[in-house]
Order: C-alpha cells, then sequence, then structure tokens
C-alpha cells in the first residue's frame, strides 16, 4: 500500500507530506508533521479538542483525512499568533483565567478565532452557540464567554482604529 | 509566619497571569500523548466483550507472530499481587485489585476490562494484532445495579469477598464489600420528639469524571532496569508507587515525569496505562506509547460512584432537626471501594444535629472499578439529604435558607463522624446566599429557584518544595504536584510574597520523582493548602539565608536585618547603617558569602480548613418536552482565603458545570448484556457552552488559621450542591420532586405527563 503525497498550506508556510489513505488530518497533523497543539479527546468529532480551520471554516480534523488537504489552506493552533504577539483570543484567554488544565484550550481558541473572523460582534448567544462544538470539562465556560467577548471588543477598537 | 492581614499583601489576592499560560494558548504544551521516545512502539490494549466471564484461555501466539509485534503480554506477565490496602492514591484501594484492573486475571469483571496488551511498529499493526489474540470465555450471569447486586440470588463478582462490617462475620460471599454506621445522640428517642418526619429515597447514577484528555504515557524500561515513565496523571509519585508495587520494581528505579495532565478531578489518581506499558516495554526492549481512546476512556476507567440515598428526617414545627437518619448504598463497580464513606461523613455536616444514624454500604457490580470524582461520595448523599430538607422546607411552609440557617453547624459543632468543627463559614455561605440580589428577583411561569449546600472536608498531607535563588535575583519554585488548575501560579504568588519580589520574577515548575521530595498527589483539594505551605515555608527559610548573606556583607548579626519589600535592611539605628540589600544583589555575591542559597522543605501538612457551599439555581421547564433551562446559577463558598482569585471562580464555575451534568442528563446505558452502549460524548452528554449561563460566584473568605494565608481547598465542593438545586429548582418550578437522576428530558416530561393535577408543590 503506497503512501499518498499532499501538497498543502499550514498556517501560511506550504507544506508537503505522506500519508496513508486512512490516517486522519489530526494524525498527520500530529504524527508527521510534530503539530501536536491539536488535540485528540474522542476522534468521533464531539468534542472539538482537535478543531482547525480549512479555507475559512472550522473543521474537526479527526473527521477530515489527511489526503484531503491537498490544496487546501490549513490554520492550526500554532499559526493562530503573530509571531510572539498573541492574538487577541488568546491574550483574553489568559487575562481571564479562561483555561484551567488547558486541553481543550487550543481548539477553543481556535473555534471562537473563527468566529471573530466572521463577526466582531457575536452576542454572548451567538459565541454560545458556536462554541457548542468545543466540549471543557474544568472551567464551565464562564470565564471562556468572557474572554472571547472581551477580545471582540478589543478588535472592534482596533478595527475602528 | 501568618500573612493573614489582608490589606498588607502585595501579590496574594491579585489576579496575574499563570506562568504555564503563553504555552497553553499556543499549543505548546506538552500533554501526555504529545510525548515521544526515539524507537518508540505503539501500544494498544485488548478489552473484554463482556460484563462477566470466566477467562478459560489466551492465545496470543497469532498476535506475536505478527510483522511489526514486538510484545504480547497478559496478567501472567505480571507478578500476582497479594490483597493489600493500599494508601497511594485518593480513597481506598487494593493493590491486588488494581493489578487485576490492569489486566484481567482468571475472570473479567466489566464490558471494557483489559484483558491483554500489544506493542507493534505501529498504530495498525497494533490494532490488527488484538483481533488475532484469542480469548476463549465461559459467560457468567452479570449485575449492573445496585441493589440488584445486594439481592439474596446476585451473582458474586468474587469468591472470596465477605462483608466487613457486620455481626456475625458472614460465611457466604457477597456484593457487599463493606457495611459502615456512624451514630450520634439517639435516634429513636429523636424521631420519638418530630412533629413532622419526611422520608423518601433518592438515586444518582455513575457518571464518568470526562476529562478531554484521554489517559496517555509513554514509557522506557532500560538494560539495567531502569525505568522512565511519563504520563497525564495527578500524581507522578502515585505513578510511581503504583508501578514498582504492580511490577515488583524497587522505586529508586523508576523516575515518574508528569506531562501536563489534560483534566482529572479525581479519574487520574489511579493507573491503568503505566504497568502495562512497562510490561511491554520490558519484553520488547522498547520504548512504549499507548494512549485510550475515548471508548476505552468510557468503558475501563472512572466513574465515580452512584448510588441509592434513602433519607429520613424528624422535625419539630419550628424547623428545628430533631432526627435524621440515611442509608446509602454505593456502586464501588468491579472492585471494592466506592466512597460511600465520605458520602456518609459528608452527608448531614452542614447541619448541628443531636440525633444522627447513617450506614453505608460499599457493592462491588460488573461496572468499571469507581474512581475519586471531586469530592467522593458527597454529592450522592447530598443529593438525597438537601433535597430531603427542601422536601421538609416546603412541608412546615419555611423558606429554605431560612430552615438551613435555624439548623447550620457553626464553630464547636460536633459532626455525627465525629470530629468538632473550628472556623468554618457555613453559616456566611448561608446568609450570603440570602442576602445576595438574586434570591430576591421574581421567576415568571414555569421557572423555579432551588437552593442546596455542601461540605467537604479538604485535606492536606505530604509535600515537598524548593525554592532556589538564582544569581540574577530571580527564583524557581521547584514542587511536586501536577497543576491541573493554574496551581503554579499560586505557588508563584505565594513564593513572591514571601520573598518581596515581583511574581514574573519567580519561575514555577512541576518536576519529576527524581527532583523534588515526595509529594502526595493533585486532589483532595490539597495542593494550595499543602504544597503552598511547603513553599511557604521553604521561601522563608531563602529569606533567613538571605539576611544571613546581608548580615556577613555588612559584618553585623543576622539577628540585626530584616527583610522587607525584597530588601535586607538594618533592623534599626544600633544595627548600623547601610544601604538596603536587595534580593538581586545579595544573589550575585552569593559565591562569595557562602555559596548558592535555596532551601527545600518537605512537610505532612495538617489542618485543612473544610469548605462549605451554598448554591441559588433559577431554571425554566418547558412543559412539552420536559427539558430544563438553568436561567441563572449563584454559587456561595467559603474559600478560606483566595490566593488567585479567578482560579478560585474557576473551580467554582466548574465544579457548578460538572454538578448540573450530573443533575440533568449524564448517565450510562447499558444493555442486557451489560454492556455500556453510549461510550462517547455524543450519547454521554457533558453541558456545552449553550446549556448554560454565566455562573456566578460569590467569595466568602473565612481564612483558615492553619494556613500562613488562610487558604482552604475551594475545589471539590462546588460539585456537591448543585444536583439538589437543580432539582429543588424543578420542584419549585412544576411542583415534581425528582428524586431520580438524571432528570433528564424523557424522566421529566413522564412526570409532568402525570402530573395534571395534583401538583406537588405547595403552590
Amino acid at each position: 500500500m503506497s503512501k499518498h503525497h499532499v501538497t498543502t498550506t499550514i498556517n501560511g508556510e506550504p507544506a508537503e507530506y505522506l500519508c496513508e489513505a486512512q490516517q486522519t488530518m489530526l494524525d498527520v497533523l500530529r504524527d508527521e508533521l510534530g503539530l501536536t497543539g491539536s488535540k485528540e479527546g474522542c476522534s468521533s468529532g464531539d468534542c472539538g479538542a482537535c478543531t482547525v480551520i480549512v479555507d475559512g471554516n472550522i473543521v474537526c480534523s479527526c473527521l477530515m483525512l489527511g489526503v484531503e488537504a491537498e490544496g487546501r489552506t490549513i490554520q492550526t493552533i500554532e499559526g493562530i499568533a503573530n509571531g510572539d504577539t498573541l492574538h487577541p483570543v488568546q491574550q483574553k484567554f489568559l487575562e481571564h483565567a479562561a483555561l484551567q488544565c488547558g486541553f481543550c484550550t487550543p481548539g477553543l481558541i481556535v473555534a471562537a478565532k473563527a468566529l471573530l473572523d466572521t463577526t466582531l460582534n457575536p452576542t454572548e448567544e451567538e459565541a454560545r452557540y458556536w462554541l457548542a462544538g468545543n466540549l471543557c470539562r474544568c472551567t464551565g465556560y464562564d470565564k471562556v464567554l468572557r474572554a472571547v467577548m472581551d477580545a471582540a471588543e478589543v478588535m472592534r477598537q482596533e478595527a475602528g482604529r | 509566619m501568618s500573612y493573614l492581614d489582608k490589606e498588607s499583601l502585595k501579590v496574594v489576592g491579585t489576579r496575574p497571569i499563570r506562568p504555564d499560560g503563553v504555552d497553553k494558548v499556543i499549543g505548546r504544551a506538552s500533554f501526555g500523548a504529545d510525548m515521544t521516545m526515539p524507537g518508540m512502539l505503539w501500544g494498544k490494549v485488548k478489552r473484554s466483550p463482556h460484563a462477566h466471564a470466566r477467562i478459560v484461555r489466551i492465545d496470543t501466539s497469532k498476535a506475536a507472530a505478527l510483522p511489526g509485534v514486538r510484545a504480547v503480554v497478559t496478567a501472567a506477565d505480571f507478578p500476582d499481587i497479594a490483597n493489600e490496602e493500599a494508601f497511594v492514591g485518593e480513597g481506598p484501594m487494593n493493590f491486588r485489585d488494581l493489578s487485576r484492573n490492569c489486566l484481567a486475571r482468571g475472570k473479567v469483571l466489566y464490558d471494557g476490562h483489559a484483558v491483554a496488551a500489544v506493542a507493534a511498529t505501529s498504530q495498525a499493526i497494533a490494532d490488527e494484532a488484538l483481533d488475532l489474540i484469542e480469548v476463549e470465555y465461559q459467560v457468567l450471569p452479570h449485575v449492573i445495579d445496585v441493589e440488584a447486586a445486594m439481592a439474596e440470588d446476585a451473582p458474586i463478582l468474587h469468591d472470596d469477598l465477605f462483608t466487613q462490617g457486620v455481626d456475625p462475620k458472614p460465611t457466604k460471599p457477597s456484593n457487599v464489600a463493606k457495611k459502615i454506621t456512624f451514630t450520634k445522640g439517639d435516634i429513636a428517642k429523636g424521631f420519638a420528639e418530630a412533629e413532622v418526619v419526611i422520608e423518601q429515597k433518592y438515586t444518582t447514577q455513575p457518571v464518568h469524571q470526562a476529562y478531554i484528555e484521554p489517559h496517555a504515557c509513554v514509557v522506557a524500561v532500560g538494560n539495567d532496569g531502569q525505568c522512565t515513565v511519563y504520563s497525564s496523571s495527578q500524581g507522578q509519585f502515585m505513578v510511581r508507587a503504583y508501578c514498582a508495587k504492580l511490577l515488583n520494581i524497587d522505586i529508586a528505579n523508576i523516575r515518574a515525569i508528569p506531562s501536563e495532565i489534560g483534566g482529572g478531578f479525581g479519574g487520574k489518581t489511579l493507573v491503568y496505562l503505566e504497568p502495562v506499558a512497562l510490561a511491554l516495554s520490558k519484553k520488547s526492549g522498547r520504548p512504549v506509547k499507548i494512549v485510550m481512546s475515548r471508548e476505552d476512556v468510557f468503558r475501563g476507567t472512572g466513574p465515580a460512584a452512584g448510588g441509592t440515598i434513602e433519607v429520613k428526617i424528624g422535625a419539630k414545627k419550628s424547623g428545628r432537626i430533631v432526627a435524621a437518619e440515611l442509608v446509602l448504598k454505593y456502586q464501588a463497580g468491579a472492585f471494592p471501594g466506592s466512597p460511600v464513606g465520605p458520602g456518609c461523613m459528608c452527608a448531614f455536616a452542614m447541619y448541628d444535629l443531636d440525633n444522627v444514624h447513617i450506614t453505608g454500604y460499599d457493592v462491588v457490580s460488573n461496572r468499571p472499578k469507581v474512581a475519586a470524582y471531586r469530592a467522593p461520595g458527597a454529592p450522592n448523599s447530598s443529593f438525597g439529604v438537601e433535597s430531603c430538607i427542601d422536601e421538609l422546607a416546603r412541608e412546615l411552609k419555611i423558606d429554605p435558607l431560612a430552615l438551613r440557617e435555624m439548623n447550620a453547624a457553626r464553630d464547636g459543632t460536633k459532626t455525627p463522624y465525629g470530629p468538632t468543627l473550628v472556623n468554618v463559614g457555613y453559616l456566611q455561605t448561608v446568609e450570603a446566599a440570602k442576602n445576595h440580589e438574586h434570591y430576591k428577583t421574581k421567576l415568571g411561569p414555569n421557572q423555579g429557584r432551588g437552593v442546596a449546600s455542601g461540605f467537604w472536608f479538604n485535606i492536606g498531607g505530604e509535600s515537598s518544595a524548593a525554592v532556589h535563588v538564582n544569581e540574577d535575583g530571580t527564583v524557581a519554585v521547584v514542587e511536586g504536584n501536577p497543576d491541573i488548575g493554574g496551581s503554579r501560579a499560586s505557588m508563584a504568588m505565594m513564593a513572591a510574597e514571601v520573598l518581596g519580589i515581583a511574581y514574573e520574577k519567580v519561575r514555577p515548575i512541576v518536576a519529576d520523582t527524581a527532583s523534588v521530595g515526595f509529594t502526595f498527589l493533585t486532589g483532595g483539594s490539597r495542593v494550595t493548602f499543602a504544597t503552598g505551605m511547603a513553599v511557604t515555608q521553604a521561601a522563608e527559610k531563602v529569606v533567613e539565608q538571605l539576611k544571613s548573606r546581608a548580615a556577613a556583607i555588612w559584618d553585623i548579626s543576622p539577628e540585626a536585618v530584616e527583610w522587607k519589600e525584597g530588601k535586607a535592611w538594618p533592623a534599626g539605628a544600633n544595627a548600623g547603617s547601610f544601604e538596603p540589600l536587595s534580593l538581586a544583589e545579595i544573589a550575585m555575591k552569593s559565591g562569595r558569602t557562602g555559596g548558592p542559597i535555596s532551601a527545600e522543605v518537605s512537610i505532612n501538612a495538617q489542618g485543612a480548613g473544610p469548605g462549605f457551599a451554598t448554591h441559588i439555581c433559577d431554571v425554566e421547564v418547558d412543559r412539552e418536552t420536559g427539558h430544563v433551562k438553568i436561567l441563572r446559577y449563584t454559587a456561595v463558598q467559603d474559600v478560606g482565603r483566595a490566593i488567585h482569585p479567578s482560579y478560585v471562580e474557576g473551580q467554582m464555575q466548574g465544579g457548578v458545570t460538572q454538578g448540573i451534568g450530573w443533575a440533568l442528563n449524564e448517565e450510562y446505558i447499558y444493555d442486557k448484556d451489560g454492556r455500556l452502549e453510549n461510550p462517547g460524548f455524543l450519547d454521554y452528554r457533558v453541558p456545552v457552552a449553550s446549556d448554560l449561563p454565566m455562573i456566578e460566584t460569590v467569595m466568602v473568605e473565612v481564612p483558615n488559621p492553619r494556613h500562613p494565608f488562610g487558604a482552604r481547598g475551594v475545589g471539590e465542593v462546588p460539585i456537591v450542591p448543585p444536583m439538589a438545586a437543580v432539582a429543588n429548582a424543578i420542584a419549585d418550578a412544576v411542583g415534581a420532586r425528582m428524586r431520580h437522576l438524571p432528570m433528564s428530558p424523557p424522566k421529566l416530561s413522564a412526570v409532568l405527563d402525570e402530573q395534571d393535577p395534583p401538583r406537588l408543590a405547595a403552590e
């Protein structure tokens, strides 16, 4: 069984890899490319810990095959910050103590970033439904929502300048 | 020294960013499954498809012959461990049981029980090899429910299990591992004086801790027998102790390295994979990594105990409780060791009662062996007691908080299980709840409000910590507790406060078992209390050294030096006139004044202050579907002194949310053959963001004088009140008294369908 050659873009950089047909995108990221920021919590698309952005849409990378990345643009948690400058969602997660164990955090941050890519004016309810696919067992989501809403506020101010 | 004067504190009580935060928001933090070792094999575990069966034969020859397979192990590769109690984790444990839980010996006792494991060069080959392992089973009758397991004719799990705590000693084996009782006063006399008696039976379901990170480890056994264990757990010293015992290895030959831990809640206070991986590594001569799937986690680990709670409360018409009786039957899962003891002890601990009788049963059945889960045992018994108290308040038409106030435990109250309470803040939580604006807001149709209280002991125990002053004036804090919710920040804050330096100058690390003294695991809400005490004492020793070094530089007596604002000062005019020396200045010269400045402290911390909480919950019930929406939730808790208030609030909010899940949705569904039907997050539904409102927190601070900063454990008690708070709110909303968890839509709508009229609640 020969491996498939995939050419794609990950976190703004061209990337190439070989993968088996049945390998998930999550396995490729973690095991082939060393991008272990995306986490495996369920491998059935229920927990959202492996959330990545594919061509602008959030996807559970455990439900996507590695070969499906061909020609696409993928953003993972490792590509959310701009160099040493954290994305406002990341910064606000820290300021609001929106993480306890930190395991679901990459998925939540990627999903929240994607939300704020689509709108800078989400209501709390919209944010709650947007993030309903990301399980967090530690925080009760309170501080997560506060961080996301606060990040939206910061980004609105930045956009207004 | 004591730092209880809040006004004098500069760091403790503020909300700095956690030291490990950046790594965790950029995806760099290394959790259990993120580690690899050169030449590593992948391990996989084969699990029983039967709830109860005798293992007739295991043939691993075909699996072993598969190209790429380097080792196959079964219980035959493990020493047959003697029956011996262990005190390594949280709650009761027996080394023999734990060994047999890691790999079944003779019998499988639940669907998902591990029977064999393989190590292969790829995950795909390992999976294929599992299918080639032939296990012949003789299927036995099984039992899932706790009361069915107690029946006379129930299938017996262990032929050598005889009920402890009954007289005369039984001659027949039983699924009841233990009976315990607690008595205070004269229960018959109490009930004779009662003017009102409420007697009801409640049930809770076992629920999974549902940490999002599945169990994972990477291990290596060297040719010289030196073992390295890198894993996600609540205690690297716990991992080391269990591996040593289960595999008969000297403790000195195991170095256990803690990864970041992706949630535990008590569920990672024991081992499942590490001993198996070590056996595979030893056999193959290669490092081995094992990562559980979510299905493995549900079928093979946890859960928290569920059980039945029979409550009988007698009171005067004034509301004063005169008698309280409780019978608890708790699921232990496949091996003895449910938290029925703490369940008994916590049940009435909020109340000052003269006549109490409590009976508890620890019962095995064909489910996974229960593991600790946040205040283990207390949420179950409190669901019954706090629901029953609410039923009493309705019967007597007394405000439920006023009823609690009237009966509240306070300083000097002797608990039903023995100790007398000191420095407790229960009454303060009730009053804060009563005075909270939330308690006074109006409710609409089909909306209701419930309150409930809870208690948890909190523990101290063995902790070690080191404080090293670096040559540039920065400081390393070395501790032995995996940071499960921001404890690195608390440790750094306490050290910075004592040393008088900026929080950012302190770098805390969680060390492996070879790099810091023994430290009991992260659990029992003990870390900020006990390890925080060790860190504080180590920092104080460093301050003494800094003063000596300044004295040496100035050529005066160390007693003539005082330490404040991070600097050494001459203590008064008689000491001489010197410019103050900062920690950094002293550190720079340490090579010339006696060498490196550091201190390590190992203690067995005593005096953990108990935690009390009172919660208010508003719900709205959809009468058509039975769906319960949490409208508003306020958690009030005596937190002692909040070291980092954001992480204290986080513990409260997280505990409440887990309690809401336990109340409304979470349960295990077994088919008629005892197989778990919902081993995944789609069908085992934990709360998601859209299920919840913000969780409001009120931190009452009654400092614990046994801790230098007044801290008491905060992590566990928040899960104790929610189930009753939700049930009491539902009763208030629609007059339906839900006594059996979960109060899921099908169950509530069935009750509502039957309800038309009469209503149960006092309208």
